[in-house]
């Protein structure tokens, strides 16, 4: 027919109608509803943190010390708790990072498939799971008992929980490098050592960085374990090492139960600033990651 | 077969008229000299009865068929697979006269005078400085003048240089393939090693790339030892002095493969006159 009127037919690239056609109309709005569906909560939250805690935030509020609960909102502030929340998941980072990235190193660098590399991978699987509570009363029952509660009991309780996180997350990211640069490095006669210190870890370092900030900010984040390592107090203890101690989540909790709206609002305005802290946190590894994957493409 | 008995030499002792390869060619020095040699990976014989003897400033190709251990034999050469578990070389390897595989050599240290290219461009997510200057800083240089010096020299030397001298901070991987195998050339070439090992270094690149890099091998070889693995006949009969023919050795019995060393001798020979019948096969095309 095409050769009888001179023109050619035109082919027909769309995608054909019937089952095909409607398969991908279905999986699309499947995906457009549950990423909704998954906006839904987390914008709720944010939305009612916001609308609740901003107004009570100022100066004053970040820096004075948490007021007796019966006390108006224009009172006090949540100094102590945000200092106690620094210092307390700080030092859980200098102590669960490292630890983590190197037995990661060891699991995937050093250990291979030897049982004891599949024992440590298991046991950090397992903790992954461990309630946050258990790790609250295992350090109060092998430190708090001896040495009475400090910030450092608490940070020692957090970092029982950041370990399995960092080392799971570093352990895949290295998994990721692909062997092709191991290859490369040992072909220029690095030892294990180097190639893991001068060529892995760098690819990863990015992936290793996220990582280890969704530990820092799910540790900063959590009140179980520190119950029974620092208490709550209500004054700033900016020794980490011996007293009692607070932090943003403890107060969080000690506030929210309270009857008087002085200390709801305060509860409230302790939320957006942990939330705040965690954001700056992310966006500060975005910064630092970048810099150092300025080479990553 | 015969060619490799009549040129086994062996450094220690300064080899006699009769064992000097019979060819034209100025008898240089034995780098490699391997004598029947099987490599396993566990249970699994990959490649065996090698023997055969590598001279200075030659290109040697290895060429052969998929699973017939060219590859896996280039390996053995700087100790690599040593990072495969279970990998094991049966048979004697002396590299300058001393045994490769003797129980106080370290792998480190012969990979620094045995270097290798691989089929696919490697190149670290580092800049292009680093990237050529991190042989040099293993092996222990500081000095900021000097790894200048390296990093200019060995891209000069890999036909790179006027392409990123301006951009030397730029990263590896933002380098076509081309580029980026001509990076791991120079990397390979900083640590001025003995031997450069290639892995079908031109596999994945277009004509122009391979040329320029069948140049550059010419050109190194005034300085170093080549062994080139390769598919492509036409580029084994460009570049190479001499050439190894692997074949498969298929055993229905048992359904495992082994690689084999065929055939051994002058590039011309192998491809104009070749001994055995399944070489005639491979190099006339008819057997892929």
């Amino acid at each position: 027919m095409a050769a009888d009127t001179g023109q050619q037919q035109k082919a027909d690239l769309r995608e054909p109608a019937g089952w095909r056609r409607a398969k991908n109309r279905i999986a699309t709005a499947l995906m457009v509803l549950s990423f909704i569906l998954v906006i839904i909560p987390l914008g709720f939250v944010l939305v009612t943190v916001i609308a609740k805690g901003s107004s009570i935030i100022s100066w004053r509020f970040l820096t004075s010390d948490i007021p007796p609960a019966v006390l108006p909102a224009n009172f006090g502030g949540m100094g102590p708790a945000i200092l106690g929340t620094v210092l307390i998941t700080g030092l859980a980072t200098v102590i669960a990072v490292p630890l983590g990235i190197l037995g990661a190193i060891y699991l995937n660098e050093y250990g291979g498939k030897g049982p004891l590399a599949r024992f440590i991978g298991f046991m950090a699987d397992v903790m992954t799971g461990v309630p946050s509570i258990i790790m609250g009363l295992f350090i109060f029952s092998i430190w708090v008992l001896h040495f009475g509660y400090s910030g450092l009991a608490g940070a020692l309780a957090l970092g029982c929980l950041m370990l399995p996180i960092v080392i799971r997350s570093t352990y895949e990211m290295l998994r990721l490098v692909p062997d092709s640069l191991r290859e490369g490095a040992y072909a220029l006669g690095s030892t294990k050592s180097r190639v893991t210190l001068t060529v892995v870890l760098p690819a990863a370092l990015a992936g290793i960085v996220s990582g280890a900030l969704l530990a820092v900010a799910r540790a900063a984040g959590e009140t179980a374990p520190l119950l029974f390592t620092i208490l709550a107090v209500m004054t700033p203890n900016p020794n980490i090492f011996s007293g009692p101690n607070t932090s943003l989540p403890s107060q969080i909790f000690a506030n929210a139960t309270q009857p008087y709206t002085g200390a709801q609002a305060r509860g409230w305005g302790a939320a957006l600033t942990l939330i705040v802290i965690a954001f700056i946190l992310m966006i500060a590894a975005r910064i630092v990651t970048a810099r150092f994957n300025r080479y990553a493409r | 077969m015969e060619e490799h008995e009549q040129t086994i030499t062996n450094l220690a002792r300064p080899a006699t008229a009769l064992e000097r390869p019979v060819s034209d060619f100025p008898p240089s020095q034995t780098i490699f000299d391997v004598r029947n040699v099987a490599i396993w990976y566990g249970t699994f014989k990959a490649v065996t009865d090698v023997s055969l003897s590598i001279y200075e400033n030659e290109i040697t190709a290895f060429i052969g068929s998929s699973g017939s251990g060219k590859t896996t034999v280039l390996r053995s050469f700087n100790r690599m697979n040593d990072l495969v578990p279970g990998a094991r070389v049966d048979g004697e390897m002396d590299y300058r006269g001393e045994a490769l595989y003797g129980s106080d050599v370290s792998p480190t240290a012969v990979r620094r005078r045995i270097g290798m290219v691989f089929q696919k461009p490697n190149p670290f997510p580092k800049s292009i400085y680093d990237n050529v200057a991190f042989g040099p800083r293993v092996n222990g240089e500081r000095n900021k003048g000097k790894l200048n010096e390296i990093v200019e020299r060995s891209l000069r030397r890999a036909a790179l240089w006027d392409e990123v001298k301006n951009r030397l901070n730029m990263s590896g991987l933002s380098l076509s393939g081309g580029q980026a195998q001509r990076l791991c050339i120079a990397r390979t070439i900083a640590v001025e090693p003995d031997v450069v090992l290639m892995d079908e270094p031109a596999s994945a690149l277009d004509p122009i790339a391979t040329g320029a890099i069948e140049d550059l091998m010419r050109e190194l070889k005034s300085q170093y030892t080549i062994i080139i693995v390769t598919h492509n006949m036409q580029q084994a009969t460009r570049v190479s002095d001499r050439t190894a023919f692997f074949s498969v050795l298929a055993d229905s019995e048992n359904d495992t493969r082994t690689g084999v060393l065929v055939e051994y001798g002058r590039t011309e020979q192998i491809f104009q006159d070749p001994q055995d019948s399944r070489t005639q096969a491979y190099v006339t095309g008819r057997m892929g």
